[in-house]
């Protein structure tokens, strides 16, 4: 079987057992229209937003609810040890990385596709002026995010306290990642977008992805045989 | 190396956990039609072994041999040869008895995908249900259904990790049976349990683990149980 077929089949799998339970999905969305509305009590004063915070917001309310949703898809795997299964199969297992990793994406874009819109509503960011770019800082951060995400989850499924252990590795690492999509996306909210510093930290966010990608499909095979 | 084998060689094997061993010095072969039971208390290394044996883990010291090669050598070909059930069932709860054979078959690239599923649910007692999930199931039909993913691609090497657990009889025996057709096929098991009686006239050969050391049972009279017993006030 190819490596690309392994992987859409781990991922079309992925999706069909979220279709059927949907726990994921509700789970990390509830979380982050809490956490929108936590920030808009804390950062909203007489209708007005502080300066940049939409950004923040955004970023913050996506890398929050994509740890949720990362924890749960692999305690999923956990529960009746389906990981071991999956790295059993005479599949490469840099394939199988790439189909969980897929599957992450996929759950992160539907939660973006919510909380994008609500971002725009509650704090008035114009968000959608320049839909291509900020649709490629999304893109470019969810693949970075959920690249090193996917690694680290896979690798903690069987540590007891991988529910502490997982933010606090993951957000130091991914912290450039936040970083190029907060000032990517202030760039474009401002009075007058930016489009070239905007356009810069998207090939910033590439450039971690490539590195990203390329470590975690390198790494992952070592690290899930021992 | 090519990817079937006939023997299985522990050669040496040691395994710690940090400053913990599990496992000190294994050694012992299993060759093809051989079924092998592994015995010993709660926390001897079994499942350990087993998941060295399943190149899901690395041993600390010591080789495993697969017919002449290793693990690393194998690769993803051999673990095509190696079928395994644990105490957990590596089976998606949320996914139908079908998609989850259909799920594995395809992983494992098999050719026939339908007809292997249906042959598999007709095995497993389970062509009723095809298309129920599998956690509503109860335990023995959700053992089943495992012990018939772990087959699918009938592997050479198979290993059950207290595969008797919460089986009724007739699921036992059934069990039984079908590990007997899979030894006849040419299949050798490792087989970890506290269920003496239920594979007392399969077993070609026993190993007791204790403190990491695995020592093999020796024939003599009176049934596996008594024979253990002996071995362990020995």
């Amino acid at each position: 079987m190819s490596f690309f077929s392994t992987a859409l089949l781990v991922v079309r799998k992925d999706l069909l057992v979220e279709s059927r339970s949907r726990e994921v999905v509700y789970t990390a969305l509830l979380f982050a229209m809490s956490c929108m509305l936590v920030f808009a009590f804390g950062l909203v004063k007489e209708g007005q937003v502080v300066t940049d915070a939409a950004a923040a917001i955004l970023w913050i309310t996506i890398a929050f609810a994509g740890t949720l949703a990362l924890g749960r898809v692999f305690d999923r795997e956990r529960q009746n040890e389906t990981l071991r299964a999956l790295l059993l199969a005479p599949a490469s297992r840099a394939s199988i990385y790439v189909g969980k990793f897929l599957g992450v994406f996929a759950l992160l874009v539907m939660v973006e596709l919510v909380v994008v819109p609500l971002v725009a509503l509650m704090f008035g960011a114009r968000l959608f002026r320049h839909p291509w770019l900020m649709i490629g800082l999304l893109a470019a951060g969810s693949i970075g995010y959920a690249a090193v995400g996917t690694l680290f989850a896979a690798m903690l499924a069987r540590s007891r306290s991988r529910g502490a252990l997982l933010p606090v590795l993951l957000y130091p690492i991914t912290v450039p990642v936040i970083i190029g999509g907060v000032r990517g996306t202030a760039a474009l909210l401002g009075p007058e977008a930016d489009l070239a510093v905007a356009r810069a930290w998207l090939m910033m966010l590439v450039s971690f992805d490539a590195v990203f990608v390329t470590l975690s499909l390198w790494t992952f095979e070592p690290a899930m045989t021992d | 190396m090519t990817a079937d084998f006939d023997t299985l060689t522990f050669a040496g094997v040691s395994r710690y956990f940090g400053r913990r061993r599990a496992l000190n010095g294994v050694s012992f072969s299993v060759r093809a039609g051989e079924v092998v039971a592994l015995l010993g208390a709660n926390g001897s290394g079994k499942s350990t072994l087993l998941s060295i044996a399943a190149t899901l883990l690395a041993p600390s010291a010591g080789e495993v041999r697969y017919g002449a090669g290793t693990a690393g050598e194998g690769g993803a070909a051999l673990r095509g040869r190696i079928g395994m059930l644990g105490h957990d069932l590596y089976i998606y709860p949320e996914l139908t008895a079908a998609e989850n054979l259909e799920f594995f078959a395809r992983l494992y690239g098999l050719d026939r995908v339908q007809a292997r599923v249906e042959e598999a649910l007709d095995l497993a007692a389970l062509s009723d249900r095809a298309h129920d999930p599998a956690g509503s199931f109860s335990r023995g039909m959700r053992q089943r259904l495992a012990l018939e993913r772990a087959l699918l691609h009938r592997p050479r090497l198979l290993l059950l990790d207290e595969p008797f657990t919460g089986l009724d009889d007739v699921s036992s025996i059934a069990l039984r049976e079908r590990l007997a057709r899979e030894r006849q096929r040419g299949a050798m098991a490792l087989v970890t349990t506290h269920e003496l009686e239920a594979i007392e006239d399969l077993v070609d050969g026993a190993y007791v683990l204790t403190k990491g050391r695995a020592h093999p049972l020796p024939a003599g009279t009176g049934s596996l149980r008594d024979r253990y017993r002996r071995q362990l006030q020995a």
